[in-house]
């Protein structure tokens, strides 16, 4: 099992915003990668899903399956043959002020040459009515070892200022 | 006024760089704006007619009356 914590790299986004956030470069030197973000959107809605692509590599290769609660309901879904990762509810702009969608995904064996699996869990914040919690195994089918990753957003809006995320690498001592 | 910009961290150097996006670029996340909005309105749709079914399901249960097929289904798990 993986037992230590290097952080590779982190980016906070500026006051002008931006449109994804992308790790590049990506050393193949650890066992696993750990990417924990803090997300709010430019959309026009409670909920607004991180959309997470590797190695620049779209096409139809990746699915996952959800767990949802919005604060009134429980749901269940599935996604396949997309061209990036539906990964976990940010905040977007009907959301109280301030507040962010905060999550992880853990990436095991990303320099493998398997196809590669997530976990990723999330909630968003509103101290409303509607918030979401969430729950999803993805899978990437590619065998090539993950060099980089791009975070987008699912409304194709900016990430605000003050949105982050960091990428730790994750093995043996 | 400037094109939005996006954040680009190369993980072997440590360098963030900020890149202004191209007017192609620009245009193509105003498309996926649009077709984000109509996903969106779809999904929307979907979730009031669910919501609404089982609500008339569970009406319908309450009150000893037969369910349609549609509303059966999301009972069943």
């Amino acid at each position: 099992m993986a037992n230590t914590m290097t952080l590779i790299a982190s980016s906070t986004v500026g006051s002008g915003g931006s449109s994804s956030i992308s790790f590049s470069s990506i050393p193949g030197t650890y066992t696993d990668l750990l990417l924990k973000v803090s997300l709010r959107s430019g959309a026009s809605a409670y909920n607004d899903y991180v959309l997470l692509q590797f190695n620049s590599s779209g096409g139809t290769a990746y699915s996952d399956r959800q767990l949802t609660g919005d604060g009134s309901a429980a749901s269940s879904g599935n996604r396949s043959g997309n061209a990036q990762m539906f990964a976990i509810a940010s905040s977007g702009a009907s959301n109280t002020a301030s507040t962010f969608g905060n999550g992880e995904y853990y990436i095991p064996n990303y320099a493998g040459s398997a196809n590669k699996s997530i976990s990723l869990d999330a909630v968003n914040e509103n101290n409303g009515t509607e918030a979401y919690a969430n729950l999803s195994a993805g899978l990437w089918s590619n065998t090539a070892a993950i060099t980089s990753i791009v975070l987008t957003n699912n409304s194709a809006t900016n990430f605000v200022q003050y949105s982050t995320a960091y990428l730790y690498g994750v093995k043996n001592a | 006024m400037p094109n939005p910009t996006r954040i680009e961290i190369n993980c072997e150097t440590g360098v963030e760089s900020i890149i202004e996006l191209t007017d192609a670029e620009v245009k193509q996340m105003e498309a996926d704006q649009v077709v984000a909005a109509a996903r969106r309105a779809e999904e929307d749709a979907a979730a009031t007619a669910l919501a609404t079914l089982k609500a008339s399901a569970k009406a319908k249960l309450v009150a000893g009356t037969p369910l349609t097929e549609a509303e059966a289904n999301t009972l069943v798990l």
